[in-house]
């Protein structure tokens, strides 16, 4: 039975499709004036963050509140990490601390896998993004949105073009939402500098293009990831980030080669002017903000499915 | 110091025969053997083979006698079928200087499990910006003749053609670690369609093809030795090949783990499978058997790299690069390579005793099994099949990659001059030689 949420790439079609369901029905939760559900009350979830991300902390923190799980919220800065303590050794004090499910953010690709496969603790593992692999449950958020506004918020995303523009080599987001919404039947298209797209890209389920511009008239939705300054000029990735943004960002422009109906989606934190500029973020194509709201709803299905699989365990004894 | 008989033995997989050893030197082989109070090594059945010869080995003395140190890394040695190591520079302090090869290569004498002939650093404390002082490390008692930065290359090309040229004057030969930094920063794994999938950064096979072809051509130019290191990608087979062909003193290792594994463990994020160069793909395996089976690659050398327990239980980007080598170095030959008939033993002996003893310049190893001959020998079980131990290693650490792998053969016993350091498969106790190994003082030419 599958105990954790590591990859993207771990959910089959019905899995996802189940996540997704869970989450729409938690959502409507969140129009009541108690928004609290019962469920996982006296569960410990800890969120386990070795690297800063207070939007994606807070998501999962409001998500296991309001199934009334206990949270505790374990920061590397300023604790006994930053002292030097291991991987290790964090896992056997959680562990000792009767953690029923971790939410794990963590610098290094693999860090997840590691806590849930080298036996140091027995809860969930819920990969909360790790170094430049993956993270799950923005893949979970962004298909639920896409479903929302795409498909009536029913079943998956099949024929659906999304395109993703951005430092598809880096970014976790890239690599979780290729995996899961090829798996829900969107076509993916992956948009980057030939700098930026990972060696081996081709035997991904998605095509690639250098261009931007082509892939937008037929684009159901676009997804722009966060670009660092950095990885220009003294990076070396791409020369500097106005050439980026002439090449690579969404302006007024852009978006108006976009179908009607089409959406922009960002995983945020944003750099307006880069990637994205002003006009597109605040737009009414722009479920930027909407993305965040659902990421509670989804972060909430994972907790739920996970947690309480002793009693509601699929048909195939999986808990999605 | 009594004869040895060993009887029945089969000399390079050959008929069986006895041996009788006698003041550390083969004195007579043929069947039927006695001698008057002899002590008798029962061998029926097992092959014979001249004593191992490690080019690649790190002892962490000085300086990291946690993860091991010369006594327990010679003694894995032994174990392993060795009769002679080289000790790896990169210790700290640095082997830089005639003071600490000395100090190795006395730790090693004395401790008395295999012989240890310390690599010098080519560069002042592996910084690859001005050479260490090689001369004297060749002039001490240690007589370097293998220089490495090994760990780090020796990118800066003007450094390397001096290198190359100096060691010259006392017949040396510089082992290089080829892997041009720039191309390699933060590498965690092979640059492939999996390090893209995993988020890993890659450690691309151009980064080490392209140094191994400036290091030819530079050595070609100089009309000096070049060794190449753990070579671990078909390019480097090929360029290699390349540079044989042309007549240049190019010769090369091979690691056992880069016979065997692929860089699909990688999968586990598990860093026992973490190691530089890192483990490859499918097809570069079977070029490096090849390329070992036709003699393109010279060497199996085992980079045998111990880690404490903390430095691989931690996540991948955190953990330590290097495996275990030397206890299962020749299993993992045998597996690969005379089980899949690309081999003999008479080949296993070339590749990891003759060849590398010459690469090495050591001159009483790595001979053949004849009456006059230095006594170095090992004597495997070829036969059966056993899991890998962690728990069961002679070395101090534990991060072997072949836990758990069942792998053939079984290394029986194992004698330096004369002098069994390894019997029914377990070490004996030095005896306490006084600092200097019989018969290593002045065996070089």
């Amino acid at each position: 039975m599958r105990r954790h949420l590591l990859s993207a790439g771990d959910l089959s079609r019905d899995e996802a499709v189940r996540v997704l369901d869970t989450a729409g029905e938690l959502l409507a939760l969140a129009d009541r004036p108690i928004k609290k559900l019962p469920t996982l009350r006296g569960r410990t979830v800890v969120n386990l963050f070795f690297e800063d991300s207070t939007r994606t902390r807070i998501s999962f923190e409001a998500a296991a509140k309001r199934l009334s799980a206990d949270v505790i919220n374990f920061s590397a800065k300023g604790s006994s990490v930053s002292k030097g303590e291991s991987l290790k050794d964090t896992a056997l004090t959680l562990q000792a601390m009767g953690a029923d499910a971790v939410v794990v953010r963590h610098q290094s690709s693999g860090a997840p896998h590691r806590l849930a496969a080298a036996g140091w603790i027995d809860g969930s593992i819920v990969n909360a993004g790790d170094g430049t692999h993956e993270h799950p449950t923005q893949a979970l958020l962004d298909a639920f949105t896409l479903r929302r506004h795409l498909a009536d918020g029913t079943g998956d995303l099949e024929g659906r073009r999304i395109t993703i523009v951005g430092d598809v080599l880096h970014s976790r987001v890239a690599r979780s939402n290729a995996l899961l919404l090829s798996t829900l039947g969107a076509e993916v298209t992956l948009v980057a500098p030939p700098t930026l797209l990972p060696v081996g890209v081709d035997s991904w389920p998605v095509t690639t293009s250098y261009d931007l511009d082509p892939t937008l008239a037929k684009a159901d939705a676009v997804m722009m990831l966060r670009v660092q300054r950095e990885r220009g000029a003294g990076g070396g990735f791409f020369p500097s980030a106005r050439e980026y943004s002439r090449r690579y960002g969404v302006d007024a422009r852009r978006m108006g080669l976009l179908p009607d109906h089409a959406l922009v989606l960002h995983p945020g934190p944003m750099n307006r002017g880069v990637e994205i500029s002003a006009d597109v973020a605040d737009s009414t194509r722009s479920v930027i903000v909407e993305q965040v709201t659902n990421g509670v709803a989804v972060r909430m299905a994972v907790l739920f499915l996970l947690l309480s699989a002793e009693t509601t365990t699929g048909t195939d004894g999986s808990p999605w | 110091m009594s004869d040895l008989l060993v009887r029945g033995a089969r000399p390079l997989g050959a008929d069986p025969v006895d041996l009788l050893l006698r003041d550390g030197r083969i004195v007579e082989i043929g069947a039927g053997l006695t001698s008057r109070g002899a002590r008798v090594v029962e061998a029926d059945g097992l092959v014979a083979l001249p004593g191992l010869v490690d080019l690649h080995t790190h002892l962490r003395e000085p300086g990291r006698e946690d993860a091991e140190t010369v006594a327990t890394g010679t003694g894995a040695a032994a174990a392993g079928g060795f009769t002679a190591v080289h000790a790896m520079a990169n210790t700290d302090p640095v082997a830089d200087t005639a003071g600490v090869v000395e100090q190795v290569w006395r730790l090693g004498a004395e401790a008395g499990h295999c012989d240890v002939h310390p690599v010098g650093a080519v560069s002042v404390g592996l910084a690859g910006e001005r050479l260490a002082e090689l001369g004297a490390m060749a002039d001490s008692a240690a007589r370097v003749r293998i220089f490495s930065d090994d760990g780090r290359c020796v990118s800066d090309a003007m450094l390397m053609r001096r290198a190359l040229e100096y060691v010259k004057a006392f017949d040396g030969v510089i082992a290089q670690h080829a892997q041009e930094p720039r191309l390699t920063v933060d590498a965690q794994m092979n640059e492939g369609e999996l390090s893209g999938r995993l988020g890993l950064a890659g450690w691309p096979a151009v980064a080490e093809e392209a140094v191994i072809a400036r290091d030819c051509l530079l050595a070609a130019h100089v009309g000096s030795r070049l060794h190449v290191c753990h070579v671990s990608t078909a390019g480097s087979v090929e360029i290699i090949r390349w540079a044989k062909h042309k007549g240049w003193a190019v010769t090369a290792e091979v690691t056992p783990h880069h016979l065997l594994l692929t860089d699909g463990l990688a999968e586990s994020y598990d860093p026992l499978f973490k190691v530089n160069p890192p483990l490859r793909g499918k097809s570069d395996v079977e070029a490096l058997r090849e390329g070992l089976a036709d003699g393109t690659i010279d060497a199996v050398a085992t980079d045998h790299a111990p880690h404490p327990v903390e430095d691989k239980e931690c996540e991948w980007a955190a953990a330590a690069f290097g495996m275990l080598g030397l206890e299962t170095a020749l299993s993992v030959v045998q597996e690969a390579m005379i089980e899949t008939g690309l081999l003999d033993w008479a080949g296993v002996a070339d590749r990891m005793s003759t060849r590398p003893a010459r690469i090495g310049r050591v001159a009483d190893q790595g001979r053949p099994l004849s009456v006059g001959e230095p006594a170095n020998l090992v004597l495997v079980d070829p036969s059966g099949r056993r899991a890998v131990r962690p728990d069961r290693t002679l070395s101090l650490s534990r991060n072997t990659p072949f836990a758990g792998i069942e792998l053939p053969g079984r290394v029986v016993a194992t004698m330096l001059r004369g002098r069994p350091t390894v019997l029914d498969g377990a070490l004996v106790a030095a005896e306490p030689v006084g600092g200097l190994p019989v018969g290593a003082s002045g065996a070089r030419p």
